[in-house]
């Protein structure tokens, strides 16, 4: 395998609040190659999104990051503001949840498109218009002359996701971080953007890092998926390992969870219990008070991360064997009927 | 937008008709001019000749409609104290009251916005936390107070500057810090929460992670979105220009519209105060007529909204 293009170490995520620290992320290992496409997800407050936010300096001046984050010999954590303003827009890229919010609302599409050509190309002028004409083309917008003059409210969510990855792109970056892409729009619409974000990195040859806490979303679009939980990564498998043969109880429980479009109907099982709140977090194992199969060590133990299988790491005291699922035996099921 | 133009004209002028009316009422209903100007022990031929010389004794709805009929040729009436019209008595007032409150506005905006900025970008510091209490200390202050620990300060103890009247630029000074503070106090408090709403967007960290450095995102990407609910209360303070000094004239013995509202009310001057009420009422009508005009052009949502 080459060299990784983004390499974290140990990040770790602290939030201070009314006094008390809270942990968000909690010494994340994880590398991407360049051109690889990797899922990552998780429930909301799992870390996924912080810990990239963190990676680029993005997170408000309470919280508190240590570890190493290396964008090929770059490192990015505690490096001044000027260094970061560089690999931002230009070696990596992030597009956010809701792309509505996420433009400008006083400035033209136009406008905040050339700001990047600018930022990242030295594009000026007539030569910025028509690359930015030339990106929205790309990113499948009609009528792009008309929208460089358009201002983000006249145009629909999924529209404006589309300028959102146009003005990604404007930097040519190697890395573009997708946050949670395609929440807040239509599931036809979030078709498309999933879809646009494949073609685009086939073309460009970036790499993608796709966040959401929709397994479907991230299912079909990357090459490897890691799974994060209470601020810890939990799994980590290329995606049809994970989807096949799932070794840690949570990814287990997210993938029972899920409706299946064939065989019988059954019921769809939930994880019981809820995550864990940030500042009152279990000693061991942090999925140990919702785990089927939990023992006196996964309390009081942090499990140490273990290769399952090629390129296929789990964090967990149980080495729960391939294709057997913790959720199906029966000491899962009273637990679950709670 | 020619719509909206209109119709905000349209509007405007109800809103004046309305003050006029409103004082042309209160005014009649709150005592006799006749028996004040007079004084008491008149004889009575003398209160009923001059009841007869200003109209007073037609009909109320008589005396309204010619009041207001007069109004639309210019016509405001005359003084009841001095017999010149009512109108030239208040314009010649205003630019002694614009002489101190514009230098205030400026004072106002030029202190509070940057105050406010400042504060909003480095929140919770020492400096945002001495910002706030000097804003505080600076909004609550009834303006005669300050105007008093001015004059005890700056005219009594150390002497340098005059404690009343007018006549010369350091005359200017103490009213302008009186008007001023109170309102820079306002603007700073206002802008600052302007800016922490609007960086709080996530657009504001959309374009961070675009790679615009920090300096940009305020200035570009922050201030024109900030600049919209600000521009608000500098309408108010606009409007204000005219009506704003009657308790800060009345201290200092400033020669302005506020002074002569005073004592036109203390001598039931009818014309005069009714003349004021209208030119208040016409400033203000136009400063919020240009507020909105202001919001169409900062902000494209609203001009959208308009334009349909």
């Amino acid at each position: 395998m080459s060299a990784p293009l983004v390499a974290l170490r140990g990040l770790t995520v602290d939030f201070e609040n009314g006094g008390r620290m809270s942990r968000a992320v909690d010494g994340v290992d994880l590398e991407i190659a360049p051109g690889e496409a990797l899922g990552i997800v998780g429930e909301s407050g799992s870390g996924k999104s912080v810990t990239w936010l963190a990676a680029l300096g993005l997170l408000p001046a309470k919280a508190r990051v240590a570890g190493s984050v290396r964008l090929e010999k770059q490192e990015l954590i505690g490096v001044p503001a000027r260094v970061l303003e560089d690999v931002r827009g230009k070696r990596i890229a992030m597009i956010f949840q809701d792309p509505s919010s996420c433009l400008n609302p006083v400035h033209r599409i136009g406008w905040q498109l050339v700001e990047a050509l600018r930022l990242h190309r030295g594009l000026h002028g007539k030569a910025a218009e028509a690359e930015a004409l030339r990106l929205l083309d790309q990113v499948g917008i009609a009528d792009a002359r008309r929208r460089l003059q358009d201002y983000p409210h006249l145009l629909s969510g999924g529209l404006n996701q589309r300028v959102m990855i146009a003005m990604a792109l404007a930097g040519q970056p190697d890395l573009l971080v997708a946050d949670e892409p395609t929440t807040a729009l239509d599931a036809t619409i979030q078709a498309q953007i999933l879809a646009l974000l494949g073609s685009t990195r086939r073309d460009t040859g970036m790499a993608l890092i796709l966040i959401s806490h929709d397994l479907g979303v991230v299912a079909e679009n990357v090459d490897r998926v890691a799974v994060m939980y209470a601020g810890r990564l939990v799994e980590e498998a290329p995606g049809t390992d994970l989807f096949g043969a799932a070794r840690h109880p949570y990814t287990q429980g997210l993938l029972a969870a899920l409706p299946s479009l064939i065989g019988p109907r059954r019921r769809l099982a939930a994880i019981p219990g809820t995550v864990p709140d940030p500042w009152n977090v279990p000693a061991g194992c942090r999925f140990a008070p919702r785990c089927p199969v939990a023992e006196m060590r996964c309390t009081n133990v942090p499990p140490p991360a273990r290769s399952v299988g090629f390129r296929h790491v789990a964090t967990c005291h149980r080495q729960v064997e391939a294709g057997y699922s913790v959720w199906s035996l029966p000491q899962a099921l009273p637990q679950a009927a709670e | 937008m020619l719509t909206f133009v209109i119709s905000r004209l349209l509007r405007a002028g109800l809103t004046i008709l309305f003050v006029m009316t409103f004082a042309f009422i209160v005014l009649r209903l709150s005592g006799d001019p006749a028996l004040l100007i007079m004084s008491v022990d008149a004889p009575p031929e003398a209160v009923a000749a001059f009841r007869e010389a200003w109209g007073l004794n037609r009909p109320i709805w008589e005396q309204y409609f010619s009041y207001i009929g007069h109004a639309f040729t210019g016509d405001f009436g005359k003084s009841m104290r001095d017999g010149r019209p009512a109108i030239d008595l208040v314009m010649e007032r205003v630019p002694a009251t614009l002489a101190i409150t514009m230098p205030a506005l400026a004072l106002k905006i030029g202190l509070g916005i940057p105050a406010g900025i400042y504060a909003a970008l480095h929140r919770n510091s020492m400096a945002d936390r001495l910002t706030m209490a000097a804003s505080v200390a600076g909004f609550t202050m009834p303006s005669f107070v300050l105007a008093l620990l001015l004059v005890l300060v700056f005219a009594v103890q150390l002497g340098w500057l005059p404690a009343s009247g007018s006549g010369s630029l350091d005359h200017a000074i103490l009213p302008i810090i009186t008007l001023g503070t109170g309102g820079a106090a306002i603007m700073a408090r206002f802008t600052r929460s302007a800016m922490l709403e609007v960086l709080g967007q996530p657009y504001i960290r959309a374009a961070s992670a675009k790679g615009v450095n920090w300096h940009r995102v305020v200035s570009r990407h922050a201030l024109p979105n900030a600049a919209i609910p600000t521009v608000t209360i500098v309408g108010f303070m606009v409007g204000s220009l005219v009506a704003g000094a009657v308790v800060v004239e009345s201290v200092f013995a400033w020669p302005g519209i506020g002074r002569l509202l005073v004592s036109a009310v203390a001598n039931r001057d009818l014309a005069v105060v009714q003349a004021i009420l209208m030119v208040i009422a016409t400033w203000m009508v136009a400063a919020n007529f240009t507020v909105d005009l202001a919001y169409g052009w900062l902000d494209p949502r609203v001009r959208n909204a308009t334009a349909h």
